[in-house]
């Protein structure tokens, strides 16, 4: 079956030149030079990558609407939420920084998610949503930006201050942003773009070779 | 396509950063883009070093009203303190709360050391078109991307603090002004660390001129 030569990948990080080679399932190949992760073969990419981010969607506005935690506080307990908080941190003149939280929390993750749904449900059924290109390069660009492990670190960094002073209940939320974490990560282990453009590839009928020149 | 050694740009070929795919270049100067995704190729990113040492000595400015100032202000009935990011962290440990005090040394204080370090060793180490350990320097580089993020973590603590204010407890918890100097550096030193092209490191050990 070898038509084509292997097509040619140059490393992001070193950039040098290499032939792609076959890998087995779960396997990394790495640059020869440089050590880094030049691709993986995940197995059923696209599946799990939906299953996860579908699930992760749930998780996420559960997320979002109930408190993180609550305090008592004479004699009741009052709930946190992410946007009470990032509301509050609003009002006290620190704008750009709620911004940077309000970003890195709520906008690029929920944009991440609902991109990988819209590219990622059609391509299972061989179809190509409208506007893909577009999609998939301003995902690579805002992918740095959503943090929700960091803020699930921060968010236990502040429940232990809290336990000093106050009583504190845990809440639905913070149980929701340990599952998100945990599914944000799977959906990141186990989405591959290399097998998306393969398969973009395959529906637009293009071959191995096409771009080979 | 016969021998494939070497750099992919002393070859005239280009990678594109958003799908991988391997396309030629011949025209150096004209604007390309990747036929497959349409994303702008270039073989180097462009004003890497200018863009990354701008975005670094600004973040070096901003590091220090970020642990002069004040990052939190707690006060209740009993007591009232001003917290710069250190003492926060010493506050933490002499309370006895050793293991969040060590997770957020790490976070708040050697992560950003560690990135404006890394940075400038690298871009000082490219701009002398330096070829020794490149595959420790590109390693580095690989840490500062990886690790970067996880000096928001103050940040966030700072916030879901703040939100104490509003439930009309005694107790009031005020986020001060290093926050937002602290929050730049962070900001401004993950853009750093994109700007900057480790593929540069690898330049000087090609005989061919990369354009």
């Amino acid at each position: 079956m070898v038509l084509f030569p292997a097509p040619l990948i140059a490393c992001h990080d070193c950039d040098l030149l290499q032939r792609e080679i076959p890998l087995k399932p779960g396997c990394a190949a790495t640059c020869g030079r440089c050590g880094a992760v030049l691709y993986r073969n995940a197995t059923d990419s696209i599946d799990r990558t939906l299953a996860y981010t579908l699930s992760a969607a749930v998780v996420f506005m559960v997320a979002n609407v109930y408190p993180i935690f609550s305090i008592e506080v004479q004699g009741s307990f009052t709930g946190i939420n992410l946007m009470g908080a990032v509301r509050s941190l609003w009002n006290q003149e620190m704008q750009a920084v709620s911004t940077v939280v309000l970003i890195t929390t709520v906008i690029v993750p929920a944009m991440e998610m609902f991109t990988m749904v819209y590219l990622l449900l059609p391509l299972k059924f061989l179809r190509v949503a409208p506007g893909h290109t577009h999609l998939l390069r301003l995902m690579r660009m805002a992918r740095p930006w959503g943090m929700i492990e960091v803020f699930m670190l921060g968010v236990l960094v502040s429940l232990v201050k809290l336990t000093g002073s106050f009583k504190v209940l845990p809440g639905v939320a913070l149980w929701s942003f340990g599952v998100l974490t945990l599914l944000l990560a799977a959906a990141a282990a186990s989405f591959s773009s290399r097998d998306v453009w393969a398969r973009l590839d395959r529906v637009h009928g293009r071959g191995v070779g096409a771009w080979v020149r | 396509m016969g021998q494939i050694t070497g750099n992919a740009a002393g070859q005239g070929l280009c990678s594109c950063h958003v799908c991988s795919l391997v396309c030629r270049r011949s025209e150096l100067s004209a604007v390309a883009h990747c036929p497959r995704c349409g994303a702008f190729l270039h073989f180097r990113k462009p004003g890497s070093i200018a863009r990354c040492w701008s975005l670094l000595i600004a973040a070096y400015i901003l590091y220090i009203p970020a642990n002069f100032l004040t990052m939190m202000e707690t006060g209740s009935l009993f007591s009232y303190r001003k917290d710069t990011i250190i003492s926060g962290v010493v506050h933490l440990w002499r309370t006895g709360s050793w293991g969040i005090a060590v997770v957020v040394f790490v976070a708040s204080i050697t992560i950003p050391l560690l990135k404006l370090i890394s940075l400038t060793l690298l871009l000082v180490s490219v701009q002398r078109r330096s070829r020794r350990h490149p595959r420790q320097r590109t390693r580095l580089y690989r840490l500062v991307e990886l690790v970067g993020r996880w000096s928001m973590l103050d940040i966030y603590v700072v916030t879901l603090l703040a939100a104490l204010v509003q439930m009309g407890s005694l107790a009031t918890v005020k986020a001060g002004p290093a926050a937002i100097a602290f929050g730049a550096v962070v900001v401004l030193t993950m853009f750093a660390s994109m700007q900057f092209d480790p593929r540069l490191i690898w330049d000087p050990l090609q005989k061919e001129r990369t354009p």
